[in-house]
């Protein structure tokens, strides 16, 4: 069987490693170090982690300052407080100055469960890829967050790394994976049609593409790990090798993913295209896997789209 | 003339030069916010010119006291501190908000030399002030970062969540200055939202409060260097000041808080100063 860990914890893990490497990183969190998995930074390295209490919008500020006198601030909280409740002290203290704040965000999505629709983000993607100068990261497992920690460490200026709860599979050898911010990853050739996914979704892409394969249907699954800036150039040679493309994210259906692959194809090379993604809606409580099923975010929904896509195929 | 007159005399003069250049460049921009900058220019003149431990030729000094300006419609103040320290020349400041220019209508740390945070959406300027008082103590470095918060600034939410934070963190190189000219767009403030007391509110909130007159340059200097005598907390002081100040037409007039002087105005300001 397949490994599982939750994004959230590879995160927590790799800001130890990232703490002990560079001693200009911190971390700050909003009460919410055990969750977000901030906490065992915080035990290793006490002097370089902050909480800065239940104050989101004094958690993105003082990160903003620390990243002005020098600092590489890890930022963290769930991604609904981390970006829509703080849009403007991201905006205008962390992306217009262009500081090195990284903003880690978990518990992001549907898959939040339980907490219901108040804690389940489904726009922050939307939120945080139109802003200017920042880079949108959403891992598909474990070792692509770490990848992505360990990456935005390196990058000039600020970053948004969004993470889920629950634990998915994970899809990519730790020695052998070579993650390039920017550069999609094609997880599976094919010809017939194009799943292009993100976080959660990359496993379900690849479980669809499994299932297509019996049916005769070929499909290429791209893992689109940063959103932003978007890898126009392996979107369009996905487009052009299959005409025809699915996006797939736990995310509203607007603005996210779906909506920078749709922008990025119109422009360059339409082909027929659908949105796997919660349709403009508010999630609700219940155990996460039951939410996926009734949000259409299953394995199922993507065979679905694919085959819609197909019929719609120029031949 | 004994030290201490000399220093206040020149201080005068500076702080006066300060004036001229707000109304100046905000003339020449036919648009800007002269009230709040001329409220603060006592202020930020004896920050630039006597207090603040900075470099012009070198603003990246990373030994350099901090000056975040987190009421950022006050730009004018700090950029003519600037320009007549000489972070730039002086001659830039009359290109003030126009297109291409490095002196944006709110303060852009990215454009102009000497700017420490790009402030304007008001209430996070204090934040972003803890924020590199926490790197300084961290990297044992003894600088001090000031902050200058507006009076009406102070309804917003995130500045007590910052004054919370920088007291538990016992931020005692952060020193604020409340520029208490007690108007703001729509009006006097006790209207608008009431506030008061907002010395009692800070204290409440474990900082140490100062209240002094924010035009008496001799006030200015004392409180500066009692605030950092003080140890294991931070230090506002309220500053009360006139909006408009030193301008008679535009005195306690919150109508100035956003709007430019037409030419014969700017002379007859000029004239004044």
């Amino acid at each position: 069987m397949t490994k599982k860990i939750a994004t959230r914890d590879a995160y927590g893990a790799a800001l130890v490693e990232l703490g002990g490497k560079n001693p200009a990183v911190v971390v700050l969190d909003a009460d919410l170090s055990k969750s977000t998995k901030t906490y065992d930074f915080g035990q290793k390295y006490p002097r370089r982690f902050f909480n800065m209490g239940i104050a989101e919008q004094n958690l993105m500020g003082t990160a903003a300052g620390l990243a002005a006198a020098g600092k590489i601030a890890f930022a963290s909280t769930f991604a609904v407080f981390g970006t829509g409740r703080v849009y403007d002290q991201i905006r205008n203290s962390i992306a217009y100055p262009q500081l090195n704040v990284k903003i880690g965000a978990t518990h992001a999505g549907l898959t939040v469960g339980e907490d219901g629709a108040s804690h389940q983000m489904l726009e922050d993607i939307a939120l945080m890829r139109c802003l200017p100068n920042m880079t949108v990261f959403v891992p598909a497992d474990g070792v692509e967050t770490r990848a992505a920690v360990l990456a935005a460490a390196e990058m000039d200026g600020p970053v948004y790394i969004r993470m889920g709860r629950s634990e998915v599979p994970v899809l990519h050898n730790e020695a052998s994976f070579n993650f390039v911010p920017g550069k999609a990853v094609i997880l599976r050739e094919g010809k017939d049609a194009a799943i292009v996914a993100c976080g959660i979704m990359v496993s379900a892409a690849l479980e669809a593409a499994e299932t297509l394969a019996g049916q005769g249907v070929d499909v290429l699954v791209l893992d689109m790990h940063t959103i932003k800036p978007l890898d126009v150039e392996a979107l369009v040679a996905a487009a052009l090798a299959t005409g025809a493309v699915v996006t797939a994210e736990e995310h509203s259906i607007n603005g996210g993913l779906g909506g920078a692959v749709a922008e990025a194809l119109v422009e360059n090379y339409p082909v027929p295209m659908r949105r796997v993604g919660v349709r403009d809606t508010f999630g609700e409580s219940g155990k996460p896997q039951a939410l996926l099923e009734k949000y259409g975010l299953t394995v199922g929904d993507l065979v679905s789209a694919v085959q819609e896509v197909l019929q719609r195929k120029v031949k | 003339m004994s030290g201490q007159a000399e220093k206040l005399a020149k201080l005068q003069a500076q702080a006066r030069q300060i004036r001229r250049d707000i109304v100046v460049m905000v003339g020449a921009a036919a648009s800007g916010h002269p009230g709040g900058s001329l409220s603060a220019a006592d202020i930020v003149t004896v920050l630039y010119f006597e207090v603040m431990s900075i470099d012009p030729q070198n603003p990246a000094w990373p030994e350099r006291d901090r000056f975040v300006l987190s009421k950022g419609h006050a730009a004018p103040v700090l950029y003519a501190a600037l320009a007549e320290r000489g972070y730039f020349p002086v001659e830039q400041l009359t290109t003030l908000r126009q297109v291409g220019s490095l002196l944006q209508g709110h303060p852009d740390m990215r454009k102009v030399p000497g700017v420490e945070m790009t402030t304007g959406s008001l209430g996070q300027g204090l934040s972003a002030a803890n924020g590199m008082a926490l790197a300084g103590k961290l990297d044992g470095k003894d600088y001090r970062v000031f902050v200058m918060l507006g009076d009406g600034e102070a309804e917003e939410g995130q500045v007590w969540e910052a004054a919370m934070a920088a007291a538990h963190y016992k931020l005692d190189n952060v020193i604020a200055f409340l520029d208490y000219n007690g108007l703001q767009i729509d009006g006097r403030c006790d209207v608008v939202m009431s506030y008061e007391p907002l010395a009692d509110k800070w204290r409440a909130f474990g900082w140490a409060v100062q209240e002094i007159d924010g035009h008496d340059l001799e006030q200015i200097l004392a409180a500066i260097e009692h605030a950092k005598a003080i140890r294991g907390k931070p230090s506002i002081i309220i500053a009360r000041t006139v909006k408009g100040k030193g301008v008679s037409f535009m005195e306690n007039e919150a109508s100035w808080h956003g709007t430019a002087p037409k030419p014969e105005q700017v002379e007859k300001a000029l004239a004044e100063l």
